[in-house]
């Protein structure tokens, strides 16, 4: 069986604040020897020759789902269009001249 | 007759590029464009894909990213998008979505639907009309974000209070452009994103409108000692919004790029936002620490595999490229500047007819040039066009005439001829001019001392005067061209 680097706490952090999860030191060491174990799970699919096999992102063979261009339409929550902008509106925590209202976002998105 | 043509009559002219570095140094730049495409809908849901419209009114569930909601990719976003590749000389390949995760508030559900690894469009090359070329590495489709305002004290982002967020966006679909890094100069760079613009735009893909966002350039900069073949730390600079702003950013960048180098020092990978008003680039995050998407493939969309039948479809209805157009002129022996005007302006088709039915390629080109930046030029016929040109060339009419006449064939329609008589004009007897000439010469004896004998640069001065006199005494209706070879007969005898 290959072999493989085990994880780390570090590896565990990084993703962690990717994430934005604040973990304390308990749960590093937990979730790190944790996932390591799923790593080995996984890892033991390792033995298989796959090198003649495509990668599979997804399980079936289905392709070419579309839907037409038209007409538009805006759906509420409900499946009907009535006032679909104040019922969304209303699912969030706060609302100024229609549009809705977060802690400042800083520059632009990543 | 057929404009379609596979391989470019140009060929490769001087190095047009100005230097804008220090003697040594080399610009190394590659563009990403990001262009909204032409649908009426978005890429994964029925809301209408529009610009300008009333804060969150074209949203639906899917692109505000509510639990339980499935997107189902548009048909039309991917036909554009082959266009695109096609347009591009690109292969186009069997590709998936993947997910790119991270935290803003313009991305309801935390993650962009992109494509990663099995783009659409990949290997492709953009020629540009001064006869370089610039190498596509993919053409990839995603979907768009919202729009954050920012509402601070000051209005400065880093001073915001709070943000505001606008979903209509969200989700519109986007194909982004990613050229390599074979761009050497700010105006290759602006050439390169004008012409794509040109090519988007003809083939129906996106409007292009760099003022709405509809168009978005980002530029990876770099520099490296000319010689070398080594790709060195490159900045990503945003918030590039116009072509302008595009040739000024990059050489700002590299600039700073050499001053750090020279101090013994080096840029590190980031991210940096192009001030316009300050007219530099600032430092933005940190590429190294944030850009880890954890990109995956997305479970809910399958995979598209465009069949043989529908490429070869999709290519058999693409109109014209602005190249094979210019070249359809250069091919009636066209100046390349005026042909690209040309097709720039829309009016390569008329200019086309027009010399095909006889008339002058320079004179048509230049009317084109000068004379036809206007609503309604496109409905001119290209007969009377050429009937036109034909009488100036001929002689019948001067430039101002030809002009005036042009203004009211487009205005009103009409033929030039009928047009021209009943405003008087008439080319004037070479014999009636000359003695004209002789008049205005005998009224003016030091000026014309001045232009038999002065140096060039009085010379040039006092024919204008004269011609100026002339054109005066005949309210306009000599032509120019004979009154100087005229002034310059009687000089040299």
């Amino acid at each position: 069986m290959a072999s493989r680097e085990p994880l780390t706490r570090q590896d565990v952090t990084d993703v962690a604040e990717l994430a934005l999860l604040n973990l304390s030191d308990d749960d590093l060491d937990r979730y790190t020897g944790q996932l390591d174990a799923v790593f080995d799970l996984a890892s033991k699919l390792d033995q298989f020759d796959v090198s003649e096999v495509p990668p599979t992102s997804h399980p079936f063979g289905l392709v070419n789902v579309f839907r037409a261009d038209s007409p538009p339409s805006s759906v509420g929550i409900d499946g009907t269009d009535d006032n679909v902008r104040q019922e969304a509106l209303a699912s969030g925590p706060d609302v100024e001249d229609n549009q809705f209202k977060v802690p400042p976002a800083l520059g632009e998105s990543p | 007759m057929s404009t379609q043509s596979e391989t470019s009559t140009q060929t490769d002219t001087e190095p047009f590029e100005e230097s804008v570095l220090p003697e040594g140094w080399e610009l190394v730049v590659g563009l990403e464009v990001h262009a909204e495409l032409a649908t009426e809908t978005k890429m994964f849901s029925p809301a209408k894909n529009e610009f300008g419209g009333e804060p969150n009114t074209n949203i639906h569930p899917v692109c505000l990213g509510l639990p339980g909601t499935l997107p189902v990719v548009n048909k039309k976003a991917v036909e554009l998008s082959i266009r695109v590749g096609l347009a591009l000389g690109c292969t186009i390949q069997r590709c998936i979505w993947a997910r790119k995760n991270y935290f803003y508030p313009d991305m309801p559900k935390d993650y962009q639907i992109s494509q990663y690894d099995q783009p659409l469009n990949v290997d492709g090359r953009l020629d540009l009309p001064s006869g370089s070329s610039v190498g596509i590495e993919r053409a990839h489709m995603e979907e768009d974000t919202g729009k954050s305002t920012h509402i601070g004290t000051s209005g400065r982002i880093h001073d915001a209070g709070y943000s505001l967020v606008d979903y209509n966006r969200a989700g519109v679909p986007l194909i982004e452009i990613v050229s390599r890094p074979d761009i050497r100069g700010p105006e290759q760079a602006k050439e390169y994103v004008d012409e794509l613009r040109s090519i988007l735009v003809t083939i129906g893909a996106s409007d292009g409108k760099m003022e709405e966002g509809s168009l978005r350039v980002d530029a990876n900069v770099s520099v490296r000692p000319v010689g070398s073949d080594e790709l060195r730390t490159r900045c990503e600079v945003k918030n590039v919004n116009s072509l302008r702003s595009l040739g000024r950013a990059i050489t700002y960048e590299a600039q700073r790029h050499v001053d750090l180098y020279n101090a013994g020092d080096s840029p590190r990978l980031e991210t940096r936002h192009w001030d316009e008003e300050d007219g530099r680039t600032r430092s933005g995050r940190s590429k190294e620490d944030a850009e880890d998407y954890r990109y995956f493939a997305d479970p809910d969309l399958v995979p598209i595999e465009p069949s043989k039948e529908w490429i070869d479809e999709i290519r058999a209805a693409l109109p014209a490229l602005p190249r094979d157009r210019r070249n359809a002129l250069l091919a009636r022996n066209a100046d390349p500047h005026a042909a690209a005007m040309a097709v720039a302006r829309d009016l390569d088709r008329l200019a086309l007819d027009a010399i095909d039915a006889g008339a002058d390629v320079d004179s048509v080109l230049k009317h084109v040039a000068n004379n036809l930046a206007v609503d309604g030029a496109e409905t001119l016929d290209p007969a009377a066009f050429a009937e036109l040109v034909k009488m100036e060339t001929g002689g019948a009419l001067t430039a101002t005439q030809a002009k005036q006449v042009l203004a009211e064939m487009v205005e009103k329609g009409g033929e030039p001829a009928r047009i021209a008589q009943s405003h008087g004009f008439e080319a004037m007897d070479t014999g009636e001019l000359e003695s004209l000439v002789d008049q205005v010469i005998a009224d003016n004896p030091e000026e014309w001392e001045r232009f038999v004998g002065g140096d060039d640069k009085a010379r040039q001065k006092m024919q204008g005067f004269f011609t100026g006199q002339i054109m005066k005494a005949t309210k306009g209706q000599a032509d120019g061209k004979i009154v100087n070879q005229l002034l310059m007969a009687k000089a040299k005898s």
